[in-house]
């Protein structure tokens, strides 16, 4: 199987600010790649490149078998573009927005129509298809969006962060969607500020900052990478200690990691909220008093941590799952 | 051939979306109608009572004035529009779309012309209220009507080109404030040339505006009888001068729009 999207040194430059520094990927037919990094890494810049949108520094791409900057009509004709500010007509209904869509991708007056009513029935929108985007929510514009990107059943798929911005139901009711698509064979492009997002999503998995490639890997060769997700217990008193160490010994796939003057465990783990659970009745069994406990997955920042040395948020925010609000609003890369 | 008619085809469509816009959101369309008015009734009665134009009706005289100018300012809803596109990321969309890159512009100013009708249908009204008349043949005041129509289409095209260089909305205006404010008001729209300084008369001479002005005042037949001839050759003959003008607009700023264009992207 071929790429069907290729890149080669992309640099682009917005005044002294270097949004792409030598970029290359390579996407084979059918997978989903996710493009992760934090705000400002270039996500979008390399999306707009080879989206035909922008014209690279230097470099070259190519996308469906055409050349980006040579045959950027070819281009178009293969790709959809859903970005991440909901590029939509607010004062167009969504069946309008889609229908026009529908012409410019020249599918002609009744199967333009047929479409669009098509998939606003995928998309949940029936109902809504017949009043202005305008009073929609983020989740339906979000979902109208993606709709338009898929008009004319494009081969190629570009998603600039599908879910910044929403809320945590929307988000996973965009996953599916996705996810639905994705089985149907297209190639996706997707770019996330989320961890959680790439690893849910993506079968390759690219870490960029300051507009280079830093890591790249399956989602769980990038877990392992920063230890993959673990549960954080802390107990309520000194003497528990110990009996909760070797509690949690029983389900660590990896060491322990302790915080004496917290009173509190740390212990890598695999299978998520089942292990949890199962820890907890263990530690109950032993009749241990907890503190406080959580199971913590690495976040964007963990990744960027390890990785860099650095955070991935200038100021240090954390892209947790937990806090997504923080990392909320605009998020131009 | 087939680029052309593809090209004209997305135009459509993009000149339909505006349109549905002006229905959804009629505040702009009261506005549109609501200024030419009192443009009228404020030149009219403000003006028009303390000019005295030798053997004619200050008001007939500055009716076409009126006209011209306010056609002229219209062209700014056309880089309002385009600028507005560029914020909203729609016109991400649209170049990602295997459509002709020409039609989102030519569609855009395509439906400007309506705003423009529209105004200069309420405009007409007004002013037969306040007392203008056309003097001369229905057929010639349509002629009148055609060219300040074929002229702010022009126009139109340089405010597209500004809609798509300024960073934001909020800066057209001011922007367009700037150059057509001193454009139309150097010019025979309001007062005669003839009492201008030297400098700032022989600009108005030769300003397409005052050659627009005159012409759709030669048309209507509101030259007052008795008015010496103008002695600049624009203005001696206004229709071929503002024609030239227009097609001149449009083959200069027509490509510049369009390759800025291909460059617009949302500034993120």
């Amino acid at each position: 199987m071929g790429n069907v999207i290729e890149a080669f040194g992309l640099v682009k430059h917005y005044g002294d600010v270097v949004a792409l520094d030598g970029l290359d990927l390579a996407v084979p037919e059918g997978s989903v790649f996710g493009l992760l990094g934090p705000n400002g890494a270039g996500k979008t810049t390399a999306v707009s490149v080879l989206a035909t949108l922008l014209i690279p520094d230097s470099g070259s791409a190519r996308v469906a078998g055409a050349d980006v900057l040579e045959e950027p009509a070819r281009v178009r004709e293969r790709i959809g573009l859903s970005g991440q500010y909901a590029a939509l007509d607010e004062h167009l209904t969504g069946f309008e927005n889609l229908d026009m869509i529908g012409r410019l991708y020249r599918l002609g007056r009744s199967r333009s129509r047929a479409r669009a009513r098509e998939l606003l029935e995928v998309f949940d929108l029936t109902e809504a298809g017949n009043r202005p985007v305008k009073t929609y929510s983020g989740g339906m514009r979000r979902r109208l969006d993606l709709a338009g990107a898929l008009v004319a059943s494009p081969p190629v798929l570009f998603l600039d962060e599908p879910t910044t911005g929403l809320d945590p139901r929307s988000r996973l009711d965009l996953w599916g969607v996705i996810r639905e698509l994705v089985a149907r064979g297209s190639t996706l492009l997707l770019t996330t500020q989320y961890l959680e997002e790439a690893d849910h999503l993506a079968d390759r998995i690219m870490v960029i900052d300051q507009g280079r490639d830093i890591a790249q890997g399956t989602p769980d060769e990038l877990k392992t990478l920063v230890g993959g997700e673990r549960i954080e217990v802390t107990v309520v008193s000194d003497s528990d200690l110990p009996r909760a160490q070797e509690v949690m010994q029983r389900f660590a796939v990896g060491e322990l990691a302790y915080e004496n003057r917290n009173r509190r465990i740390t212990a890598p783990i695999s299978g998520g909220a089942a292990v949890l659970t199962k820890a907890l009745r263990a530690l109950d069994a032993e009749g241990v008093d907890l503190h406080d406990v959580g199971l913590r997955r690495p976040t964007l920042n963990d990744v960027f941590l390890t990785l860099t040395g650095h955070a991935a948020e200038p100021n240090g925010n954390r892209g947790s799952s937990e806090d997504l609000s923080s990392v909320r609003g605009k998020a131009g890369s | 051939m087939m680029a052309v008619v593809h090209m004209f085809a997305d135009a459509a469509v993009i000149a339909k979306r505006n349109m549905i816009k002006i229905k959804r959101v009629p505040e702009v369309l009261v506005f549109v109608l609501l200024s030419p008015i009192m443009f009228v009734l404020l030149f009219a009665y403000v003006f028009g009572g303390s000019i005295n134009i030798p053997g004619g009706s200050y008001r007939e005289f500055l009716i076409a004035g009126i006209f011209a100018q306010t056609v002229v300012f219209g062209s700014t809803f056309t880089g309002v529009g385009i600028a507005d596109d560029i914020q909203k990321g729609i016109i991400d969309r649209f170049r990602s779309l295997p459509m002709s890159q020409a039609a989102v512009l030519i569609g855009r100013t395509a439906s400007d012309v309506v705003y423009n009708v529209l105004t200069l249908l309420i405009m007409g009204l007004t002013g037969l209220v306040v007392g203008w008349r056309i003097h001369s043949s229905l057929w010639e005041g349509l002629v009148g009507f055609g060219l300040l129509l074929a002229f702010s289409y022009a126009f139109s095209w340089t405010m597209a080109l500004v809609g798509l260089l300024v960073p934001s909305v909020e800066v057209i205006n001011n922007a367009s404030f700037m150059v057509i404010f001193p454009v139309t008001f150097i010019a025979n729209t309001f007062v005669p040339t003839e009492n201008l300084p030297t400098v700032l008369r022989t600009f108005a001479e030769w300003n397409p505006i005052s050659a627009l002005t005159q012409a759709v005042r030669e048309l209507f037949g509101n030259i007052p009888p008795g008015t010496p001839d103008p002695t600049a050759w624009p203005l001696q003959n206004p229709v071929i001068y503002t024609l030239i003008w227009a097609a001149l607009i449009i083959a200069v700023f027509a490509p510049l729009a369009s390759i800025r264009y291909q460059k617009a992207v949302k500034q993120g």
